[in-house]
């Protein structure tokens, strides 16, 4: 036996091993694959023997073929085996091939289970060591499941190498097993404040990574970073803190205040540049969450901007690239700061870097002006033709036409310019973005009237030379151009100079050769162009041209795109009808029925139009129209999705029915979805989405003096613009100075034309608004964050799995024992009588019935809009919220909130005193009178604590006032004394504050016709819009929206004294009228008198 | 979050591939080719960072990366890392191979890729940093490989030997490829 055991080592020796393979495939270069086939054959040899060690370096030969890209999957029970060793050496071997070959879905896995566990409880810190490592890298839903416990275990475990990886380990779980996260999110909390520095960067690396996807459960934590973050050195980890802090400030703006000023010190004091620059970054998204009153908020974005200068004036292109990245996001907010630093962001501009171009050219658009627009897009277009490579080249062309479109073309001052630069950017080659040029093209012809001689003398120029479109350079798309400008050609075919010349250049050439949609828009503006010529009245001229128009389109119809062949079909029958009209001699008229086929001005229509048109009823879009059939699903799919790839798309009704006809699958559907977007996206009658976003009312109109008349004898070249305007800088200079427009001073060969652009949002149905909000964010489902949006501050009632259980009671027992003490030491101490100490019990009874967060420690939570502002002075803020109750009559929960906001002092000794009065007051817990109440908390700086009373009102259909005081003492830290205050508050219920936030038991039709809804009354509220009067009334008024049609609303509400309330919210021109019916005359007064009240302010 | 560590030689031959999202065995190396393409074509005094390929990431990605002689060390992470942070730890891993391995070449990496991943194993796990202190780095790494020698023991000895004869082929002058002394200006970077 030991004789064997020896020759088999012996035996190993030989064996090749990972040096060997990697060495044998370095000396078979020519026959690399061959030679690792071979060992593969080999190794599958080794992984059939008995003995482990040659197992382990079969598996680690595998490893390295993995990273070579061979599979190595079928080899994963033999992974499984060597993991499963005892010797660490094996085992480390196994669980680096698991982690590079297994993956959430593997199979195997659940055979894993056990043998990982054992691991993670192993005696040798090293084993559970290289377990958490691999099983970071290949968890799924069902380990993290079943190890969840073991891996919590560890949390606490004394080596702080295994709490550190456990730590992290936990993350991955709880993205698999998203129930893991509230047992043990307290865990997690201790360890921010861990002995070991390691641990701690470790739960805040995992802190941050939770709390990057739903910041707000993390607000509670922001206390806790705050300390680490004025007290550790360690840089990797204050960088991560201070990344979090950036994600929270925009939630709640007090932090955001609080913070300014450490992270002022942080860029002033340290060296290392990552935290200085993560420090910048933070301070930026500071500055944009706090929109109003910072006393030296302007020095704060000073002294970033002048930091971020140093960055980008730096040598070292990474601190360069990161200044100019988080320039952009100050240019958001504070684009004057920017500004400033127009020089270097311009040279940034010609660096040999391309990252940093493009992160230049970012910047680039808040910097334009009416004034230096024309230089800026001049350089770009210098650095067009000197960039090599098309991705940069396509992205300066995007940047162009993002530069010169924004705000709607705000800086633009002459579009000539514009055009003839669209124009020439229509001539580089190989690029990609022919249908946004194209969309650039239309959109500013369609929306600049006086452009549009100019515009259609440039598209007339461009149709001449369409063969320079068609070379069949690879990637291009420029051809789409060739659909803007017969587009524009044939709608505004009468600025036409010689229409015949057009007609025939849009007939002739391989025009065949393009994409189906452009013939499309081919054919039927040739016939717009037709309709022109007819017009002329010339009936022999007319006939011949015809004759021509169909002898050329005879071709379109056998076009095998769907579009063009209708198209034409229809075009030829309708020539050869004009033919036989003008062979009749009836030339006028047949002329004028031709135009009126393309008569109306077209006008934009607003992105979201489509979306607004109500359905009308009856009307389920779901449902199928025709069913669909299986069996041709196959044969029709090609030339579905040719016809759906279609960026325009004139003849959208002809080929919906089609689709209708056509069978449907379900990614068909989605298929065509995309496509319709699609075309949404790039049809010239649908706006973008950006453009709505800043509605001028106000159309401004901007006046243009145009150089020369518009005799245009070939492309015109954008910087005949600059010259222009130059010059005429010079005219005027050399004039009298005279300010302002003074369009009518210039000389008399000039033309005055004004340039008026419909920056309207675009048409929209009947009916339909605008609101921008909503454009509604979907959370992606497939996320595993979204698993993981817990609010964790609010306990879970009931489902937390039955060994946290467990733990949870045996932990809150500790608490409640520790607080226990707390209160008796407080009783020796400062001997308080009986009803204090019951007041305590009481409000621990509460603590758990309700399952109300009275946290014994600090907590900032969300800025909860439901709180009202009772009281405030330097050092408290006192905020209540009224909460009716259910099941009892007259009876509510009054929840407080006290929040330290005073400059570094504590908050202690919290008294309220109530004046009650039969009419209302608050109770204790045996419903007496309460008329005192002792908070046994302090609180910290900058924190809040919260804290609910009972509250009894006698009438709750009458509003009803309660009056008290709330005493405090501060500490104050920095003069070292203390401030004693009271402050008076006056608490109003009114009616609406004790309805409950249930829906009607019964529908509200039936409620308003059995005849309990008696007493009505009714408000107009001028000068507001329906949404503000339906959101205020269910927010601030609790009332329940029951029913909403378009511009009318239902809202309901009830009281626990069975009250009821039914609202008809309807809007009209200018204003919004509300009747009310109710059970109770009192009830419905007062509701209206409150509705003034509020309304007024 | 870190998405994928990358080395890879100046022919774009890989010398580590460390995914911490799956993705096939053809699909890691179409982003091992591609990911070389981005990063071969840039000069060397041009920025570490860059946006990242099609195939991984998307606009929340970037790729960091370090050129050291023969090779390229390619990082990539998400939007929640920082970038100079990254750069640094980048370094810090090269020091700790360069610490291991003594004087640090290509053909470490070439040859002893098992024990390149374990150093990387105790600086990033599952795709978030665990230690950036070299320091405890060596230690834990020099405790592992001490419970190795343990292991193998008596037994080992032979096998041992036999290695040490079949290494002793590979050309020295391969093994006087060095790290170049890094620029003054990362080492200030330094945590």
């Amino acid at each position: 036996m030991a004789l064997k055991k020896v020759r088999g080592n012996i035996e190993r020796m030989f064996d090749k091993n990972l040096t060997d393979l990697v060495r044998g495939i370095r000396n078979s270069k020519e026959n690399e694959a061959k030679y690792i086939a071979q060992c593969m054959e080999e190794i599958k040899q080794e992984l059939r023997q008995e003995n482990v060690a040659v197992k382990a370096t079969a598996v680690a030969k595998l490893t390295y073929l993995q990273m070579l890209g061979y599979d190595i999957s079928w080899a994963g029970f033999n992974i499984i085996e060597v993991m499963s060793s005892s010797k660490f050496t094996y085992k480390r071997i196994g669980y680096l091939a698991s982690s590079q070959s297994f993956h959430t879905d593997t199979d195997l896995l659940m055979l894993t289970t056990n043998m990982i566990r054992k691991d993670l409880n192993s005696q040798n810190q090293y084993d559970a060591g290289v377990a958490l490592s691999a099983l970071a890298c290949f968890i799924s839903p069902d380990l993290a499941r079943d190890l969840a416990n073991d891996i919590m275990t560890l949390l606490s475990s004394t080596k702080p190498y295994l709490r550190k990886k456990a730590v992290l380990m936990m993350y991955k779980v709880f993205l698999r097993f998203p129930e893991a996260l509230r047992p043990a999110f307290p865990r997690l909390k201790d360890k921010l404040e861990d002995m070991d520095c390691g641990v701690q960067s470790a739960a805040v690396n995992v802190v941050c990574e939770l709390a990057r996807k739903n910041p707000k459960n993390y607000l509670s934590l922001a206390p806790v970073f705050f300390k680490l973050m004025t007290s550790s050195t360690n840089n990797w980890m204050l960088i991560k803190i201070i990344k979090l802090f950036g994600a929270l400030t925009p939630l709640e703006p007090r932090l955001g205040k609080k913070l300014i000023e450490p992270l002022t010190n942080l860029i002033h004091s340290t060296s290392a540049m990552s935290l200085l620059y993560e420090c910048i970054n933070t301070v930026i998204a500071v500055l944009i969450s706090i929109s109003s009153g910072m006393p030296n908020h302007s020095a704060s974005i000073q002294l970033c901007v002048q930091k971020l200068r140093i960055l980008i004036e730096d040598s070292d292109q990474n601190l360069k690239y990161l200044g100019l990245l988080a320039m952009s996001k100050i240019l958001k907010t504070h684009p004057k700061s920017v500004q400033a630093h127009k020089d270097l962001i311009m040279v940034c501009l010609d660096d040999k870097d391309e990252s940093i171009r493009l992160r230049a050219l970012d910047l680039l658009y808040g910097m334009v002006s009416k004034k230096n627009l024309m230089e800026i897009v001049k350089k770009l277009m210098v650095h067009m033709d000197k960039a090599e490579g098309t991705i940069y080249r396509d992205e300066l062309l995007v940047k162009i036409i993002d530069i010169c479109s924004q705000d709607n073309y705000h800086f633009i001052t002459s579009f000539e310019w514009y055009v003839s630069v669209l124009v020439e950017l229509a001539r580089v080659e190989g690029m990609k973005h022919g249908p946004l040029l194209a969309h650039q093209m239309l959109d500013v012809a369609v929306r600049v009237k006086a452009i549009r001689p100019f515009a259609v003398s440039q598209m007339t120029l461009l149709l001449n030379n369409a063969h320079m479109f068609m070379q069949p350079s690879g990637g291009s798309n420029m051809a789409h151009v060739l659909y803007a400008a017969a587009w524009i050609c044939g709608e505004y075919a009468h600025e036409l100079e010689k229409p015949e010349e057009t007609l025939f250049s849009m007939l002739t050439g391989k025009v065949h050769s393009l994409p189906g949609h452009i013939q499309a828009a081919y054919v039927q503006n040739i016939m717009k162009v037709l309709s022109i010529i007819l017009s002329k009245g010339d009936t022999q001229h007319s006939i011949k041209v015809c004759k021509r128009v169909s002898d050329k389109l005879a071709q379109y119809v056998s076009s095998g795109d769907l579009e063009v062949q209708e198209r034409a079909s229809a075009a030829l029958q309708l020539i050869s009808y004009i033919q036989k009209e003008l062979e009749n001699g009836d030339v006028d008229d047949i002329a004028i029925q031709v135009a009126y086929l393309f008569n109306g001005e077209l006008n934009p229509v607003a992105p979201k139009a489509q979306r607004k048109v109500q359905v009308p009823e009856g009307l389920d879009l779901d449902v199928w129209i025709n069913e669909p059939l299986q069996s041709s699903s196959e044969s029709d799919d090609d030339n579905q999705s040719d016809d759906h790839n279609n960026f325009f798309n004139l003849g959208g009704f002809d080929k919906k029915e089609e689709e209708e006809n056509t069978p449907n699958t379900i990614e068909q559907a989605e298929k065509n979805k995309k496509a319709r977007l699609q075309e949404q996206e790039n049809n010239p009658n649908y706006l973008k989405l950006n453009s709505s976003n800043d509605q001028t009312l106000d159309i401004p109109i901007t006046s243009i003096d145009l150089p020369t008349s518009l005799n245009v004898s070939g492309f015109i070249s954008s910087d005949k613009y600059i010259k222009a305007k130059k010059s005429k800088k010079d005219k005027k200079k050399s004039k009298k100075k005279k300010k302002g427009h003074n369009n009518f001073d210039e000389e008399e060969e000039e033309p005055v034309i004004e340039m008026i652009v419909n920056r309207d949002i675009g048409e929209m149905p009947d009916g339909a608004e605008d609101s921008d909000g909503v454009v509604d964010v979907q959370k992606d489902i497939n996320d595993p964050h979204t698993a993981l949006d817990i609010n964790l501050d609010v306990p879970e009632i009931e489902s937390t799995p039955p060994v946290e259980e467990k733990k949870e009671k045996h932990k809150k027992k500790k608490k409640e024992k520790e607080k226990k003490k707390k209160s008796e030491k407080s009783k020796k101490s400062k001997k308080l009588d009986k009803s204090d100490q019951q007041l305590i019990e009481i409000k621990q009874g509460y603590e758990e019935a309700l399952g109300i967060c009275t946290p014994s420690k600090e907590i900032v939570q969300a800025e909860d809009l439901s709180f009202s502002k009772l009281a405030m002075d330097k050092y408290v803020l006192l905020e209540y919220k009224i909460d009716p109750k259910n099941e009892l009559i007259n009876f509510a929960t009054v929840f407080f909130r006290l929040t330290n906001i005073g400059n570094n002092c504590l908050i202690k000794n919290i008294e309220i005193d109530v004046n009650n009065s039969t009419a209302i007051q608050f109770l204790d817990e045996k419903n007496e009178s309460l008329s005192w109440y002792k908070h046994s908390n302090s609180i910290q700086c900058g924190s809040l604590t919260e804290f609910d009373l009972s509250l009894r009102v006698d009438n709750i259909t009458i509003p009803n006032i309660l009056r008290g005081t709330l005493t405090y003492m501060a500490q104050i830290f920095q003069e070292d004394n203390f401030h004693q205050d009271k402050l008076d508050w006056r608490l109003t219920v009114a009616v609406s504050d004790m309805f409950l936030k249930a829906p009607p038991s019964v529908p509200l039709v039936e409620l308003l016709c059995n005849g309990q809804l008696v007493f009505k009354s009714s408000i107009i509220l001028s000068g507001t819009n329906f949404n503000q009067v339906i959101n205020w009334f269910s927010t601030k008024l609790h009332l329940v929206l029951v029913e909403r049609v378009g511009e009318t609303a239902s809202l309901y509400g009830s009281t626990a004294s069975s009250e009821q309330l039914c609202l008809l919210v309807k809007s009209n021109s200018n204003n919004v009228s509300v009747e009310a019916k109710c059970t109770s005359q009192t009830l419905v007064d007062n509701l209206m008198s409150e509705i003034k009240s509020t309304y007024n302010i | 979050m870190i998405k994928a560590i990358l080395v890879f030689n100046n022919y774009g031959k890989p010398r580590l591939s460390k995914f911490y999202q799956y993705f096939n065995e053809d699909m890691q190396q179409q982003i091992i080719k591609e990911t070389f393409q981005l990063v071969s074509k840039r000069d060397d005094n041009v920025c570490n960072f860059l946006e990242g390929g099609s195939l991984i990431g998307g606009s929340d990605y970037k790729l960091i990366y370090r050129h050291y002689a023969t090779l390229y060390f390619v990082f990539c992470v998400d939007s929640s890392e920082s970038e100079l942070g990254i750069l640094d730890l980048i370094q810090v891993f090269v020091e700790t191979l360069d610490k291991c391995f003594e004087n640090v070449c290509e053909l470490d990496l070439i040859f002893h890729v098992d024990k390149i991943h374990y150093i990387l194993n105790e600086l990033v796990m599952g795709g978030m940093v665990l230690e950036t202190n070299m320091t405890e780095i060596l230690s834990r790494i020099e405790e592992q490989n001490k419970l190795e020698k343990q292991e193998a023991g008596l037994a080992g000895a032979p096998s041992r030997a036999v290695s040490a004869m079949k290494n002793m082929n590979i050309p020295q002058q391969l093994k006087d490829i060095k790290l170049p002394d890094l620029p003054q200006a990362i080492k200030e970077l330094k945590f």
